[in-house]
């Protein structure tokens, strides 16, 4: 009860205040937070003030790591340097930034609780977490297995980790890869990162191996991956899928051994992308389902399960949209126009999205995914007729202008995002 | 939620809100303003559309009829494409045309 009378005393006198100072009505921008400095994060924030909101971003970071092309720092071919974006150029436009972790969310009193004690108030939240590697659901894998067997499935000190593994890896070594059951952050980047890895292997160790293990037997992009293994990498890489016995069951990160329904592989280096959900700030809110994913309204993003409070990227039940960095951009930029209407008392209409998802199968071979979304079911659906992969068998000059494009999308989406 | 909602449209909160942007200053309104009424579709467009200096089509230096022809063109296939194709087939004529504006009125208004 807190909240809303804080909030009627401080209306009041701002509506009395309204006629003779200007300078107040600063105060009468709807105050919106948003939680997570990420692609779709940082998008809204920015988005939200310049729509006229008054805009917390709630970042523990300093610096933020991206996700989408990491799997070149795994490769060696670029440094992580490069991934690395500060959020100076949002605050100096007018986002309020509170470095610090949102611990908690009391939706009833629409306040934000920080880990310093500190409560924040809002009118809209915005939750835009990504995700958390969900260390109760692979037998054997918990945090102190990801430091012997690294997931980098968070870009940073996880991917660096993984890479001096791979470096000191002995030609003739043998590299396993776990793949999860969907849903998951960037459905392609495995198949991606196996790729590159491949690469690495073949250019500078080809003599060692790389078994992929997945709990699934179709994925993103799939004949296109295929195609190219085939082409590129088939005396390096083996893929096992779910009906071979890809599925992980348990890690035993002493022995260095991922187990599965079939057998045993033991590794030299591995790479365990274990199953994940939205990150915790979104249970703290109560806005997670039994599925730990947010269920969202597709035209406004608003929590089916909690009022007033948003959720952006891969933390929300997007239906047919992917947990991908463009995917979060295009959400964030749609949910901050809703939640600009929706505070000016008028209806936002139904939203039309994009995904485009490169991926390098070889530093100078790229493939693509797109596709175009609207609410439908409750969630969001494919447009008909629209979206699909690059074809199959193209050229490489096709290949290597998609190879060209991707890191175009990187430099121009990362400028939007935090330059 | 829609009770607190209404409660806030008698306390004042939207008219002062509506206020506030009245009295924005224009270039900001002007841009807030688009912002606000973007067609369905058009803010993605940025995620891949920048500034120059990349091999991915600046699009601030186009008209609309340009940027609706070219669209036009890769939905019905009368212009090659590695992607645009696939995301013009999700917008009809109509939603082609909203879009186009939208980006040509949003590169007038930064200029």
């Amino acid at each position: 009860m807190t909240g809303p009378i804080t909030r009627r005393s401080a209306l009041g006198g701002l509506a009395a205040a309204t006629l003779f100072a200007p300078a107040v009505l600063a105060q009468a921008k709807p105050r919106v937070i948003v939680i997570g400095g990420g692609f779709g994060g940082a998008t809204c924030a920015r988005n939200l003030h310049r729509l006229g909101m008054a805009v917390t971003l709630i970042e523990e970071n300093a610096v933020y790591t991206s996700c989408p092309f990491s799997n070149l720092v795994l490769h060696g071919s670029r440094d992580i340097g490069a991934q690395q974006f500060t959020y100076e150029a949002i605050a100096r436009e007018g986002v309020e930034i509170v470095a610090m972790r949102a611990q908690g969310v009391d939706g009833d009193a629409r306040r934000v609780l920080l880990s310093d004690g500190r409560t924040l108030a809002y009118d809209r939240l915005v939750l835009s977490p990504g995700i958390d590697v969900n260390f109760d659901a692979l037998p054997g894998y918990d945090s102190a297995a990801a430091d012997i067997m690294p997931h980098a499935w968070k870009a940073g000190a996880q991917t660096l980790l993984l890479r001096r593994q791979l470096e000191a890896m002995p030609d003739g070594g043998v590299f396993v890869m776990s793949v999860p059951a969907n849903p998951y952050r960037c459905p392609p980047g495995p198949y991606e990162r196996a790729s590159l890895i491949a690469h690495y292997l073949k250019t500078q160790k080809p003599k060692s191996k790389l078994i992929m293990l997945d709990a699934k037997d179709v994925f993103s992009k799939q004949r296109l991956f295929l195609d190219a293994w085939k082409a590129l990498y088939s005396d390096i890489l083996e893929y096992v899928p779910l009906a071979s016995g890809g599925k992980t069951t348990e890690i035993d990160a002493k022995s260095m051994t991922v187990v599965t329904e079939f057998g045993r592989h033991k590794a030299d280096v591995a790479n365990v992308i274990p199953p994940q959900r939205a990150g915790a700030i979104a249970q703290a809110a109560g806005a997670l389902d039994r599925s730990g994913w947010c269920p969202i309204d597709p035209v406004t993003f608003e929590s089916k399960l909690r009022p007033n409070i948003h959720v952006i990227g891969d933390a929300a039940i997007a239906g047919a949209m992917p947990k991908s960095a463009f995917a979060a951009n295009a959400q964030a930029k749609a949910c901050a126009q809703a939640i600009a209407l929706l505070t000016s008392g008028k209806a936002p209409g139904e939203p039309k999205l994009i995904n485009t998802c490169y991926s390098l199968v070889a530093p100078d071979y790229g493939i693509s995914v797109a596709g175009v979304y609207q609410p439908g079911k409750g969630i969001f659906v494919d447009v008909q007729g629209a979206g699909g992969v690059s074809p199959i068998g193209a050229a490489p000059d096709v290949r290597a202008l998609e190879a060209q494009y991707a890191h175009d999308w990187f430099k121009i989406t990362t400028a939007e995002v935090f330059g | 939620m829609m009770r607190s909602r209404s409660r806030l449209v008698m306390q004042g909160f939207l008219p002062a809100c509506l206020l506030w942007f009245a009295l924005a200053s224009p270039a900001f309104a002007q841009g807030a303003g688009l912002l606000l009424n973007a067609p369905a579709g058009a803010t993605a467009c940025s995620g891949c559309h920048g500034a120059s200096g990349s091999a991915l089509p600046v699009l601030s230096t186009l008209t609309a009829a340009q940027i609706e022809d070219a669209m036009v063109a890769f939905s019905s296939g009368a212009r090659d494409a590695t992607l645009m194709n696939r995301i013009a087939k999700g917008f009809s004529a109509d939603e082609i045309r909203a879009i186009a504006q939208w980006i040509a009125a949003q590169s007038g208004a930064s200029k």
